[in-house]
């Protein structure tokens, strides 16, 4: 065996393997990339309906429903990107952190109809985002301390009242602003 | 006593001063000795080993003050109060120091500080310009790394005024098997350190033969062991946790672990043939440098928030131009000494395509087409969105359809490797010993073809019993099993290298993982929404939902299913699962309820409740997982393969001596 | 190359990693240059509203200023800024100082999110006004067309009524000098 087969040979394989690898990725990138689409563009370029895609957008509050088919839990709700919304159907366990009103991903098809058939649902909310002004308003007021856990979620600060929440922003960054005005 | 001290003492601040002192001897090992061994200068070299273990013992000082704090509820520390509270238990006030950003960054710098200390202890028989040099590279990266920590993820800031308690820590975070995941995956990838710095210090140094392959490869394996065991980890932790069935999800944070599994793989093979045969050794010293590469940049680039991922960590670009800008130091400076020394390097022994180093090139050719795959597959989706604005993803489906079918023939050759004699084989004698390897995967392809869908999973049995048959076979010739007599065969497994025990051992592992993974693709699952009372059917199983209530818990509420199945009319087990709601964080958790018998897992999941009273109706998910255990008892057994090859007596009496290896190669 | 021996085939397949390293390496600099910028958000599902003519809408009045449709905002030939408030969000009331520190240099157009315009108005009058032009959106459908989240968001919208900018948190004075104003400049040139 020369320098020079063992190098053909070394060679040979490598292409082999690599070009094996090459053909079977850009094979599978022709059918098994995931678009991302909003609700928009899926009303307006439909994909087919053997193409898997991730549809992301809002849940239009109050249009979550719940129903069975046998055993089966059925959800249903609009999915908007501001511009179109879709419905989605979804049988399984929503996941935790799914909320009306708040961000989502939902992966499958879309039908002939327009419907889009999700076999799985991803919620994205980071619960532990606070801004730190809110943070030292809120602490401020009394109405959340460390002490007590984690700050309450946004849902809470609507029952604020505005002098509340004046008389907290002023308690907390008063000398700021009085420097400001 | 120590932790008192420190408190007493601004615990803090002497963390960071402990920290700044480990940087400052960082830089000082970075630089002496390699002037020492370029002068050979045998006073400036002897200091690398000296300065190894101060740097840390001032990075366990720095650690053991920060955990001081956490365990002291020190909440003036910005880091203690965003992460812990009063109320959490001590072992996760412990683990959770870890279990952040800043935390974890100090954490592997520490790992960083214990590989170099760990070179200067068992490295006693390396030649001394050598063994500086490799502890001047990993001081290299250990001040960069310190350096990183100390600027932008400083884990001792404090703030003012301190608050009465922390914001806590993530319910899902809570958990045994998180508190120790990372720990041993970054040992793993840390370990890939030491690799790296003997590759470095090869190509200073212009030489790398077979002595050198011999230092470098308990390094390999040991690094390796630890990643196997931390992406096993993982893998269990996504199972149990977070409750959606699946072990593997092909998540950037995921691939990020694999893909220098893989090229680790490859390196723990292609370093074999450097220590017996000289050859492979500039692609062994490139594989070096790129398995620590991707252990680097992926972890990293997953924290600078690059790669889109379901585990978030708090993203900060200005964090990631330090991250970028150390990674091009680190990375772009070793591969353009790649570039400059590599050509120089003398080309090594010769051998047939058919041959123990063909097949060992093979098992390389192969692990590299897979790891180029999952790069391209992880990057793809940041690029396309950088240069062409689209978004999209890469999922399951892509990897699948790329991985698996690469896989196959590496498994279908990893029977013959170890038994293929070194420099010019022949196929047909190898393939005759393994007769009854053969038989049992042509049954194994049998039973699958019949009880399995899918042409992979079938495929995948067939070669997993051939690996795992073909491994026994391997160990039973070598010791003459059934030809010799038992007094005889026992003695000669008594003197068989472990290594040999090891490799076997590490293959079977992987078979007995693929197993697993080929009947996990039959598993079955079911999603229903019953009442209480009601029987459902699932894999041969009858899965009734006997009771839900209420149970409080000390800082949650949760509700609590009790799921009987039976089998044909026999109790087999209760499952529990619940749900856990954390009012004061807002954050729901599933329990998952596992009951296992190797052979397979009955898996539940309570999902949510609809109406109430006697009419409510709950949604479970039920899964019917077979083997779902192998797949990690298969890595377990993959490491402890290594970790025996790492007992090898060749190992432990010590690396031979260079000189005369080279010299009888010159001659 | 003329010059093809052996010798240099083997140094330019020995550069190779580097070269493929390097270019990874520029293209996730860009990447976080990107991030930086917010030009380039891998997490954010929302992208496409970006570069996209703002939704159709008509908004009445919000007591003191006047109020707008989308049409206006596709009328102007100068860039605006378009922010979300609600007199019941507090993090609107931390991020008004800023506000009105960038109404003086921009026209910035505000829109009453789910809020009784007594409760709008009054919150004007006490935490400051930055807004040339207040809509009220009072049960929060056009919202919804413009795809938020919450409050406080804030548009930048180009000549022709395009949206070339979106936040989803709090405005800052870093926000605003390293962002907004940078992208207000070019839009106006």
């Amino acid at each position: 065996m020369t320098r020079k087969s063992r190098r053909l040979w070394l060679v040979c394989a490598c292409v082999l393997g690599l070009g094996a690898a090459a053909g079977l990725t850009l094979n599978a990138f022709s059918s098994n990339i995931v678009f991302f689409m909003a609700p928009s563009q899926v009303r307006a370029h439909p994909p087919g309906a053997d193409r898997t895609i991730r549809l992301g957008g809002m849940v239009v509050a109050g249009s979550v429903t719940r129903t069975h088919e046998g055993e089966t839990p059925i959800a249903q709700f609009d999915v908007t990107d501001g511009q179109a919304a879709v419905r989605v159907r979804y049988a399984g366990i929503l996941p935790d952190l799914f909320r009306e009103g708040q961000s989502v991903v939902a992966v499958g098809t879309v039908g002939p109809n327009g419907a889009f058939t999700a076999s799985e649902v991803l919620a994205k909310h980071d619960e532990t985002y606070m801004p730190k002004e809110v943070a030292e308003a809120l602490r401020a007021s009394g109405k959340w301390d460390p002490k007590y856990g984690k700050a309450p979620d946004a849902a809470s600060w609507d029952t604020m009242t505005v002098k509340d929440a004046r008389h907290d922003l002023a308690a907390a960054r008063g000398p700021k602003d009085g420097q400001a005005e | 006593m120590s932790l008192m001290l420190t408190e007493k003492m601004g615990g803090p601040e002497l963390g960071n001063f402990a920290l700044a002192l480990a940087c400052c001897l960082a830089g000082a090992q970075a630089i002496l000795p390699l002037i020492g061994a370029q002068r050979r200068d045998a006073r400036l070299m002897a200091l690398a080993p000296a300065l190894a273990v101060g740097q840390l013992v001032a990075l366990a000082a720095s650690f053991l003050c920060l955990v001081g704090a956490a365990v002291s509820d020190d909440f003036s520390v910005q880091n203690v109060a965003d992460n812990s509270a009063v109320a959490k238990p001590l072992l996760y006030k412990i683990t959770g120091v870890w279990g952040n950003h800043e935390g974890s960054v100090l954490l592997w710098a520490l790992i960083l500080g214990l590989c170099g200390a760990a070179v200067a202890a068992f490295g006693r028989n390396l030649p001394s310009a050598l063994r500086a040099r490799v502890i001047a590279v990993l001081g290299g990266v250990s001040a960069g790394f310190q350096l990183f920590c100390l600027l932008t993820s400083n884990p001792f800031q404090r703030i003012w005024p301190a608050p009465m308690d922390g914001q806590g820590m993530n319910p899902l975070l809570q958990d045994p098997g998180l508190a120790f995941h990372p720990p041993i995956l970054y040992t793993g990838y840390v370990g890939f350190a030491v690799p790296f710095a003997f590759a470095i210090a090869a190509l200073i140094e212009g030489r790398v033969d077979a002595a050198w392959g011999r230092w470098v490869r308990p390094w390999a394996v040991a690094a390796w062991c630890f990643l196997t065991c931390g992406i096993a980890l993982g893998s269990w932790w996504s199972y149990y946790v977070l409750g959606w069935g699946g072990y593997w999800f092909w998540d950037p944070v995921e691939n990020a672990s694999l893909i220098p599994w893989l090229t680790g793989t490859a390196l723990v093979h292609s370093a074999i043939v450097v220590e017996k045969r000289e050859a492979l050794k500039i692609w062994t010293v490139l594989l070096a440098i790129g398995t620590f590469s991707f252990s680097l940049s992926g972890t990293f680039l997953v924290r600078s928030g690059i790669l889109n991922s379901v585990h978030a960590f708090a993203n900060d670009p200005a964090r990631g131009i330090f991250i970028l800008a150390l990674l091009a130091l680190v990375i772009g400076g070793s591969l353009a000494l790649f570039a400059v020394r590599a050509p120089m390097l003398t080309a090594g022994g010769l051998f047939a395509p058919v041959s123990r180093e063909g097949l060992l090139v093979l098992n390389n050719i192969l692990l590299c087409s897979i790891c180029a795959v999952v790069v391209t597959g992880t990057m793809y989706p940041p690029f396309m969105s950088l240069l062409f604005g689209k978004t999209i993803s890469v999922g399951k489906p892509f990897f699948d359809a790329t991985a698996a079918p690469l896989a196959i023939p590496l498994f279908a050759f990893m029977a013959i490797g170890p038994m293929a004699p070194w420099k010019r084989a022949a196929l047909w004698p190898v393939l005759r010993r393994l007769w009854w390897a053969a038989i049992a995967s042509l049954i194994a392809f049998a039973v699958a073809t019949f009880s399995m869908s899918g042409v992979l999973p079938v495929l995948a049995t067939g070669f997993a019993v051939w690996v795992i048959a073909a491994s026994i076979t391997d160990i039973t010739d070598r010791i003459g099993l059934f030809r010799l007599s038992p007094a005889q065969s026992l003695s000669r497994a008594r003197f068989l290298p472990r290594a040999a025990f090891g490799a076997a051992l590490a293959h079977a592992g992987a078979g007995i993982s693929v197993l697993g993974l080929a009947a996990m693709s039959q598993a079955q699952h079911r999603i229903v929404e019953v009442q209480t009372g009601t029987t459902e059917h699932l894999a041969g199983y009858d899965w009734t939902l006997r009771d839900v209530h209420d149970e409080p818990g000390p800082n949650y509420q949760a509700i609590v299913a009790t799921i009987d199945v039976r089998r044909h009319g026999h109790l087999v087990t209760t499952l529990r699962p619940s749900k856990r709601d954390f009012a004061s964080q807002h954050q729901t958790t599933t329990e998952v309820s596992i009951h296992t018998n190797l052979m397979s897992d009955l898996y539940g999941v309570l999902g949510d409740r609809h109406g109430s009273g006697a009419a409510a109706t709950y949604v479970l998910r039920l899964h019917y997982n077979p083997l779902a255990p192998w797949m990690w008892l298969g890595a377990l057994v993959m490491a402890i393969g290594g970790a025996l090859s790492l007992s090898d007596r060749r190992v432990r009496v010590g690396a031979p001596r260079r000189a005369r290896t080279t010299v009888a190669e010159a001659a | 190359m003329a010059e093809d021996t052996p010798r240099t085939r083997r140094r330019v397949l020995m550069a190779a990693p580097l070269a493929g390293a390097a270019v990874l390496g520029v293209g996730f600099w860009k990447m976080l240059g990107g991030m930086e910028q917010g030009s380039f958000d891998p997490h954010n599902i929302n992208a496409p509203v970006l570069n996209r003519p703002v939704p159709d809408f008509v908004l009445p009045d919000q007591a003191p200023g006047r109020g707008f449709s989308a049409s206006d905002l596709r009328e102007l030939r100068t860039p605006v800024i378009v922010n979300f408030f609600a007199s019941w969000c507090i993090p609107c009331i931390a991020e008004m100082p800023a506000l009105i520190g960038l109404g003086r240099q921009v026209p910035v157009w505000g829109i009453a999110y789910k809020d009784k315009p007594a409760n709008a108005a009054g919150f004007l009058a006490h935490a400051g006004n930055p807004y040339a032009r207040i809509a009220a959106d009072g049960d929060g459908l056009a919202a919804l067309d413009w795809g938020i989240s919450g409050v406080p968001e804030t548009f930048v919208i180009g000549p022709g009524g395009i949206i070339r900018w979106h936040n989803a948190a709090p405005l800052n004075d870093d926000l605003i000098h390293g962002t907004i104003l940078p992208l207000v400049e070019r839009l106006t040139s």
